[in-house]
């Protein structure tokens, strides 16, 4: 039990202090990381600053988590490297974006919160209905065949990125095309004398709300005990009368649902999008599954923040260093944990 | 459909397979019957050919040659789960326990008609009561009789026709052995049709009721066990051993 007693046990109390914070770095990595960067970023700058850059990283991050949790999912859970997921976040940035300006540009120009969600939530669900079909074709067409060997994967797969992406390019033309973010997401709301981002704060509610289910569905129901199952083993999973191909076909058209609905957001948030938006994405993506541990849910919404916030808190202090800052994050924290902060796949 | 060719008494019956694994001809015509409602043993030496056999039943090796008739059906080349739904539960050699999930979730995943029948679960957690102490512990962390009972408490957590059993007593301890062996005869007492692949001839002697010896991929005798259990001789040619020399 902590002391105040100043006189008692002088060198015992710091020792003590110093395993309870060694058992907690150890039984929960990615909180001790999460809270020591913000932490660290406290003591470097002023407080409201701080606030500001913690949103706003919190939101990127939240953000970068739906489009790398589809990418966790079918890299980790099926073994399948699929490096043209970033594609499936460009198609659903494009279907959002035509759903606004074509279609419901009305309601996302009006200003009341009703009328803009009555936009962008059809826009959000038109993201992921056309990722979620593309998907299915792309892994009848393209994943199928190879299943089961990473290099072929590759091969095939940013074949099938580079197609994808320019099929946008046919269908939308080659030009950045520029995003309307309704009224009601944009500006900011004043708390305490800090003005905090309306869009970001949404960007943070709908990251935890995916990552609440995701994390519901793969604990609770019995589809997710179907799909840690078959990670472990397949043949056993078949044994007991499940069909495999359909359960990951699934998991893939859920992954590829994701990266659109990641897709549609960043588009509202960056205001301006182009046909190879994913292809940038992709690395923070790639970091961020790397860096939570291939195949996890919860280590890819904890890595996908930590990414959110180091570029940020990096961008304040030393811009020249923010493009650094996410892959030094990645081999900072692998050399810690050569897993991931949360392994699921054990190598 | 119902079968001409088949035999009524028969859960199920194997005419001619042939099957391979890579390149390697495991199964080289293999005619079997297992009778309905009994525990038929399959004995024979290492690599004759028994495991490849129940996962041939099983749909995971593929057939060259031959019929698979289960009941009613002619299940040849049907996919794995096809076969699992049709009403037969394996438990391979390996036990296939999926160690980071829940013993609960090892037997929520093998009850494939929806919830588990709560009934049939108590009757299943007093046959094996180490799955009521861990019930919310990861699989992987249980002891090896331990997995074994959840390998079978799987498969019988919903009623099946036939059950097919691989070595289910390997490398287990012998106290453990005579609890699996009690539990395998209350579920002979079901009346559950059972193909129990085995090596301990004592353990298989008291339970097998009907008896089948392979050797080089084909069955080179079949029938009771009583008979096989009695006759020092037959063991001696078929087994290549004497009873007294295998425990």
């Amino acid at each position: 039990m902590p002391t105040t007693n100043h006189t008692a046990a002088p060198a015992g109390t710091p020792a003590r202090l110093g395993a309870s914070i060694r058992q907690f770095r150890d039984q929960h990595p990615h909180w001790f990381l999460l809270l020591g960067l913000m932490l660290a970023a406290l003591l470097l700058m002023d407080f409201t600053t701080w606030l500001v850059l913690t949103l706003s990283g919190a939101a990127m991050g939240a953000m970068l988590f739906l489009m790398a949790s589809g990418m966790t999912l079918t890299f980790g859970l099926m073994n399948v490297l699929n490096l043209a997921h970033g594609a499936f976040i460009s198609l659903g940035a494009f279907a959002g974006a035509t759903t606004l300006l074509f279609w419901l540009n009305d309601q996302a120009a009006a200003s009341s919160l009703w009328l803009n969600l009555a936009g962008v939530l059809p826009a959000l669900l038109f993201a992921v209905l056309v990722a979620a079909a593309i998907g299915l074709m792309f892994e009848w067409l393209v994943i199928r065949p190879v299943y089961g060997d990473h290099l072929k994967q590759i091969l095939v797969t940013v074949g099938g990125s580079i197609i994808l992406m320019q099929l946008i390019e046919v269908v939308w033309g080659p030009n950045e095309i520029p995003v309307p973010r309704p009224e009601a997401f944009s500006g900011a709301v004043v708390v305490a004398g800090i003005a905090l981002e309306k869009y970001r704060l949404w960007a943070v509610a709908l990251g935890v709300l995916v990552y609440a289910l995701m994390t519901w569905v793969i604990e609770r129901t019995r589809i997710g005990i179907l799909i840690r199952a078959g990670v472990e083993d397949r043949e056993m999973v078949e044994v007991h009368g499940y069909r495999v191909r359909l359960l990951f076909l699934g998991v893939f058209i859920a992954g590829s649902a994701l990266a659109g609905l990641g897709g549609a957001m960043w588009a509202m948030y960056q205001e301006l999008i182009t046909a190879h938006m994913g292809d940038e994405l992709m690395i923070s993506v790639v970091v961020i599954i790397i860096l939570g541990g291939l195949g996890s849910v919860k280590g890819c919404f904890f890595g996908a923040i930590l990414v959110g916030l180091i570029n940020l808190y990096v961008g304040f202090l030393e811009p020249r260093l923010a493009a650094v800052a996410t892959v030094g994050l990645m081999v900072a924290v692998l050399m810690w944990r050569p897993q991931g902060l949360i392994p699921v796949i054990r190598v | 459909m119902s079968g001409a060719s088949g035999n009524p008494r028969a859960a199920l019956t194997l005419s001619g397979i042939h099957a391979n694994i890579d390149q390697y001809h495991i199964l080289e015509g293999v005619d079997l019957v297992v009778p309905a409602g009994e525990l038929t043993v399959l004995l024979g030496r290492n690599g004759a050919g028994k495991s490849t056999t129940l996962r041939t039943i099983m749909g995971l090796t593929t057939i060259k040659a031959g019929r698979v008739r289960f009941g009613d059906h002619d299940i040849t080349g049907w996919p794995t789960p096809r076969i699992a739904r049709a009403g037969i539960a394996f438990v391979p050699e390996h036990m296939g326990v999926f160690g980071q999930l829940t013993v609960r979730e090892n037997l929520v995943l093998a009850a494939i008609n929806g919830p588990m029948d709560e009934d049939r679960l108590a009757w299943l957690l007093d046959l094996f009561p180490p799955l009521k102490k861990f019930w919310d512990r990861p699989a992987g962390n249980l002891s090896g009789g331990q997995k074994q009972m959840l390998a079978i408490g799987r498969a019988v957590i919903e009623p099946r026709q036939l059950l097919l059993i691989d070595e289910p007593t390997k490398g287990l301890a012998p106290a453990i052995i005579n609890d699996l062996a009690d539990a395998l005869e209350q579920l002979k007492a079901e009346k559950v049709s059972i193909l129990l692949v085995e090596q301990n001839f004592n353990f298989s002697r008291r339970l097998g009721q009907s008896v089948a010896v392979m050797n080089d991929g084909r069955v080179v005798h079949t029938g009771s066990m009583a008979e096989l259990a009695t006759d020092d001789a037959l063991q001696h040619r078929l087994l290549g051993l004497g009873l007294g020399a295998h425990q």
